[in-house]
């Protein structure tokens, strides 16, 4: 019943049927999902084919009746009518396991497509945790969604629908054509005839309304785009008296979309009807040509024949009429199936990395070795080609040493980048958008791979390192924060996924976040729904630096992650961090040049080179741009 | 909540009404046709009258075209009435917005907002289009094949009146066992695409903190609970079929069997057995779509709920029968005014607040985050009503000015502030629609954003693409006042407005205001203290109170937040402008 909505919807929501690569490859693939469920599909097929031959029976048998019971009957003396009862029980069987047949395909199909449908969306959300944050990057985030929702949905459609419902349509065809030709040639080649009219004069109106279609879905996105627009920026407009306006230009496009909605949907309303008295006049017109038959002899043509092809030729037209219907959304749901699959043919993350992160502890003799339980010492377990095995402490060095890299190989973004943190030093980037501060910290945690030059984590190349164990080694917090739906206290503990209440607590009190959790509604159980909701931005950067911290990296990257915190409460937040992070290497970048003032290294980025480096106090010396930038002669943008 | 709907309807009324006749006369046809089948078989083939046949062919194909005809003016017309409808409620929502105040704004939230203007409504028309049709042609198609079929044969039709119960409770059971499950489904569906939603924004994070499997539990728990509940919904609906069947093939033989019986005791015709047969047909195939429309007007109610909301929501705030057309001066009195959004005195974000303010005076405000200062400000334009207290601008209380006149004389430039798509021009002539060119330039100059404009290839000319995406945070910023400087209004309010601009353009924007607006009042929020350090006075607010009004010079020698703010800001340097 779902699917009633979803259809109509759908009509509003047409689209003209895309083109499909490879449709062959699709179904072939397609196909492979079905083959869990051999047998059962086997039964479905099987109980289509019953479902369907009941169905033909059922408008023969009006033939038989009339021809050969009936007739006679009248004819007889003394009617008996034990014959047609004993004919009526055989037909009732019949029916029954047609019924009984259909309703054993419809709930098969059900477990099948529902199964398949499953496993499509769980095999795409795996493989999408783990394709490369440059795939994120080139694909907008409206199309993969609708992967999800529209794509995988009309290929449910079309498997629990679609298929079973044009499986049927051809057997129904077949039989019914079958039968009529048992019947009479004459009137069958009349209904073939007739049949072919009518697909072409639908053929012509379906087009029309296509052209419509693509008019109003064009006319309605330009009326919900403007609507987006102008109820996001609603505030403006009432703070500018500007509603009058607002409204005349809405009235302009929204008198356009009912235009073209009206045209598309005549078209689409008026298919219907016109393929049904279609329908209705042939049915008229087999009644004359029959009768016509009948009377001159011709063709010997009963009143049980005619009355038998007016049921027939109706169960001839219906299935040529669901079938065109349906045909659309296969190939809607093929194109889908292309779309997803595509999605699970990108490549993964690529990641040879063979070092992993251990927990460590120093034997008797003072060297590192592996531990079972969990202590608080990290080391890097790196296995080597001739068999040996070396442990490396994590420290919390890193060194770049004259790395270039492009999102594009054609384009360099960071050119000759050097540095050397070592464990517990602060490292500030400072910079205009776009100058490549960001781009650095992701080449450090390999969301990126570099075109040139090397990484170096505690002595140790990262690529030689395990991502997932790099990754975990290096504390986030960044620049949009990002958090998810569920209780403040979950959002604190994804940094961490076994820390204990304690533990969460501890770490927003470090963030200074503490306070106004405790001011909400239900202090750390509130529910933040989605991307903050009812937070302000500066109380979110809070709890995601809260979630940094409770995570206990050696490595910590922050990346603006105080530009919304006021400069107070900012002062406080670092307090906290800084006592935190003693002894670790933190990365910091920042718009706001006081956040950055404390560090031990001040790097100054401009179009993807480092131009200044040093001390506030030794850059500001050198009276160069970083000087300029402090005193206000520069604007960072 | 129909009752609100339907006065949407207005001048498509005449459409909405025929589109049902016409949906009537050719239900009425359709159901002739099996009577006047019969009549030609009885009458013609049984009995070889060719001029029988022809005659009643004609009228017959006569019939089928007048049925095709008025089929497809009741689908021409049920396309305008509802393409018609949804304009109108379209139109009704996007006035009634317009209409609300800030707090009605933030009631439901703006994106809440725009889905009811567009998925909502798209349902409704939906659901409209159907209703005005197939609604009134299955019902009347079930009453019209009744009556036929009764004056045909009375006795043979009570076969399947007596089935009409048995599917009207099939089908009903049906419903009533998967809709439940069915909206589950729908609410799972949300949670899983939310899921999916949040990955992708930030799969960054995901990935950073090596979440990946932990994010695909989530994801699995969540499909596996759509699975269940969509396979057995779906198990219940897969009855609706055979149970169809069951009932269409027993009407069949059970008239089989009656008929056969008529005919041989002469009391029925070959031709109206064959008209019975359609009949059933037509009967039970209009109480399926009876039922399927019920599903489909129930799965909408909530759309139509969610628009009448919007359309009911009482406004805000309203203009008083006498409103004050002039706004005086530009001084402003805060007399023991408390706020709160949700107009309860437990949870105040502003207390007690009392200030006057001289007409054309510069006052910094300084605060921490959540101290209320934008609060503060918002009720001076009225974007909010006081809850506690009044607040008077030129002497008058804000609630007896006429709000348009009120607004226009306060010009306010908001924190999360916007730019919509088209020309700088465009954008700047929000401010004043009549404002010449020259005019534009002099505010430009004044928020020093001329200088980047007449750097951009097309000047004033320059297309801004939606949400401001196409300039930098800083030179947007600048647009913005240059924009509410066009108003000339008597208060300006700068909130938090100049926060991605550099410190030595700040000070110009400043020294502008200060040689070419002196008679405006002008109100700074600000996060650094050199944006404020010149204001005649600042108020550091913290908790939703005034900590302290006075000048820089005072506030650093006596004021312990104000203090903390400067230091934060200007360790090690004294040279910051």
């Amino acid at each position: 019943m779902a699917d009633i909505r979803k259809n109509d919807s759908k009509q509003i929501g047409f689209k003209p049927p895309p083109r499909i690569q490879n449709p062959s490859a699709v179904i072939k693939r397609l196909l492979s999902y079905f083959s869990a469920y051999k047998v059962r599909f086997f039964i479905v097929v099987v109980c289509i084919v019953i479902s369907a031959a009941a169905g033909a029976l059922s408008s023969m048998f009006i033939q038989i009746l009339i021809d050969s019971y009936i007739t006679p009957l009248c004819a007889a003396e003394n009617p008996d009518f034990s014959g047609l009862l004993k004919i009526i029980l055989v037909m009732g069987g019949a029916f029954l396991i047609g019924a009984l047949a259909g309703l054993a395909y419809n709930r098969i199909m059900v477990t099948i497509s529902q199964g398949i449908q499953k496993k499509i969306r769980d095999e795409l959300f795996a493989h999408m945790q783990t394709l490369p944050i440059k795939y994120f990057d080139t694909h907008s985030h409206g199309d993969i969604m609708s992967c999800y929702t529209n794509d995988i949905d009309t290929m449910r459609q079309m498997m629990s629908m679609s298929l079973p419902q044009m499986f049927s349509s051809v057997i129904t065809i077949i039989t019914v054509f079958a039968a009529m030709l048992w019947l009479n040639i004459y009137l069958t080649a009349f209904v073939v005839i007739f049949v072919f009219l009518m697909l072409n004069i639908t053929k012509k109106i379906a087009s029309g309304s296509a052209v419509n279609f693509i008019a109003q879905q064009k006319q309605l996105g330009e009326v919900n785009g403007y609507i987006e627009e102008m109820i996001n920026g609603q505030k403006v407009v009432k703070v500018f008296c500007h509603e009058e306006a607002a409204k005349k230009d809405f009235d302009e496009k929204n008198e356009e979309l009912c235009k073209s909605a009206t045209a598309a949907n005549t078209f689409a309303n008026i298919l219907m009807p016109i393929m049904n008295n279609l329908g209705n006049l042939q049915y008229v017109l087999i009644a004359i040509v029959g009768g016509a038959l009948s009377i001159s002899g011709i063709t010997p043509i009963t009143a049980g024949i005619i009355a038998s092809f007016l049921q027939l030729s109706k169960n001839f037209t219906r299935p040529f009429s669901e079938i065109s219907q349906q045909i659309n959304a296969v190939i809607m749901a093929l194109a889908g199936a292309e779309r997803i699959f595509a999605l699970m043919d990108e490549e993964s993350e690529y990641d040879n990395g063979y070092v992993t992160l251990v927990n460590a502890k120093y034997d008797k003799d003072d060297k590192l070795v592996e531990s079972k339980e969990r202590t608080e010492m990290w080391a890097w377990k790196h296995p080597h080609g001739d068999g040996t095995i070396t442990y490396t402490k994590l420290n919390g060095d890193i060194v770049m040493k004259e790395v270039d890299f492009g999102y594009n190989e054609d384009k360099i973004v960071l050119h000759d980048i050097s540095l050397d943190a070592k464990a517990g030093q602060k490292v500030a980037f400072v910079g205009s958008t776009g100058a490549g501060k960001t781009t650095i910290t992701n080449l450090i945690n390999r969301f990126y791979d570099i075109a040139d030059g090397k990484i170096r984590y505690d002595g140790i190349n990262i690529n030689k390192i395990k991502k997932s164990d790099l990754r975990r080694s290096l504390g986030m917090v960044l620049q949009d924060v990002h958090l998810f739906t569920g209780t403040v206290m979950e959002n604190i503990r994804y940094g961490k996924l076994d820390a204990t209440d304690d533990e969460c607590i501890a770490a927003a009190k470090l963030a200074n976040a503490h306070d106004f959790i405790t001011m909400l509604p239900q202090g750390y159980d509130t529910v933040i729904s989605g991307d903050g909701g009812q937070l302000s931005q500066g109380q979110c950067q809070l709890i995601s630096i809260a979630r940094a911290a409770v995570a206990d990296p050696p490595v910590m990257i922050l990346d603006e992650a105080t530009s919304s915190i006021d400069t107070r409460t900012e002062t406080l937040v670092q307090k906290g961090m800084d006592g935190l992070m003693f002894g670790r290497t933190v990365f910091i970048i920042a718009h706001r040049l006081s956040t950055v003032q404390n560090s031990d290294v001040i790097m100054v980025l401009e179009l993807g080179k480092i131009i200044e480096r040093g001390t506030h106090d030794q850059l500001i010396a050198q009276k160069g741009k970083y000087y300029q930038l402090y005193t206000g002669a520069f604007e960072l943008s | 909540m129909i009752k609100r709907l339907a006065k949407s309807i207005r001048e498509y009324k005449r459409q909405t009404i025929l589109s049902p006749l016409f949906v009537t006369l050719e239900v009425v046809m359709e159901v002739l046709l099996p009577y006047l089948m019969a009549t030609l078989i009885d009458n013609g083939v049984n009995k070889g009258d060719m001029g029988y046949i022809i005659k009643t062919g004609l009228i017959l194909a006569g019939v089928a075209f007048a049925a095709l005809l008025f089929g497809a003016l009741s689908g021409k017309y049920a396309a305008e009435a509802s393409a018609g409808f949804a304009k109108n409620l379209r139109h009704d929502m996007f006035y009634k917005i317009q209409e609300y105040s800030f707090a009605n704004i933030d009631k439901f939230s703006t994106a809440s907002l725009v889905t009811r203007l567009t998925t909502d409504i798209t349902n409704i028309q939906n659901s409209f289009q159907m209703i005005i049709r197939v609604a009134v042609r299955a019902p009347f198609m079930m009453i019209f094949a009744m009556v036929m079929s009764f004056s045909v044969n009375a006795e043979i039709s009570l076969v399947f009146v007596a089935f009409i119960p048995v599917i009207a409770l099939g089908l009903g059971l049906v419903i009533r066992f998967a809709h439940p499950v069915f909206k589950r489904v729908f609410k799972t569906y949300d949670k899983l695409n939310n899921v999916v939603q949040e990955n992708l924004h930030g799969v960054r994070v995901v990935k950073s903190f090596v979440r990946e499997d932990h994010e695909i539990e989530k994801f699995q728990a969540i499909s596996d609970k759509i699975y269940k509940d969509f396979t057995k919904a779906e198990k219940i609906v897969a009855f609706n079929m055979p149970l169809m069947q069951i009932c269409i093939y027993s009407c069949i033989l059970l008239i089989s069997w009656f008929s056969a019986k008529q005919i041989v005791f002469g009391s029925m015709t070959t031709g109206q057995l064959i008209s019975m047969m359609t009949y059933v047909m037509q009967i039970l195939m209009s109480l399926m779509f009876i039922s399927m429309i019920m599903v489909m007007v129930t799965l909408s109610r909530a759309s139509g709920e969610r628009i009448t909301e919007v359309l009911e929501e009482e406004l805000d705030l309203k203009n008083k029968e006498e409103t004050v057309k002039e706004v005086k001066d530009g001084s402003i009195c805060f007399d023991g005014v408390s706020f709160s959004y949700t107009k309860s005195m437990e949870k105040l974000c502003l207390k007690d607040i009392s200030i006057d303010i001289k007409s054309g005076e510069t006052i910094g405000i300084i605060g921490g985050t959540g101290s209320s200062k934008s609060s503060f400000v918002q009720l001076i334009p009225r974007l909010y009503d006081v809850t506690k207290g009044k607040i008077l601008v030129g002497g008058k209380d804000v609630r007896d000015y006429d709000i348009e006149i009120l607004r226009d004389s306060v010009a306010m430039v908001l924190q999360k502030n916007v730019l919509f798509s088209g020309t700088i021009k465009e954008n700047l002539r929000w401010g004043n629609a009549e404002a010449s060119d020259e005019e534009i330039e002099r505010v430009c100059r004044l928020a020093q954003a001329d200088d980047f404009i007449k750097n951009f290839p097309e000047k004033y000319d320059y297309y801004i693409e939606q949400g401001g995406t196409n300039v930098s945070g800083g030179q947007r910023q600048r647009l913005c006042i240059a924009r509410a400087l066009l108003k000339k209004p008597k208060i300006l309010i700068l909130d938090d407005s100049t926060s991605a601009v550099d410190t030595k353009t700040d000070k110009l924007i400043r020294k502008a205001f200060l040689e070419e607006i002196p008679d405006t009042t002008k109100i700074i929020i600000a996060q650094r203290i050199s944006s404020v350090q010149d204001a005649d006075r600042i108020i550091v607010m913290d908790k939703g109170m005034i900590n302290a009004v006075g000048s820089h010079e005072e506030l650093l020698k006596t004021n312990k937040i104000y203090q903390e703010v400067y230091y934060s800001q200007q360790k090690g340097s004294e040279d910051n402008g």
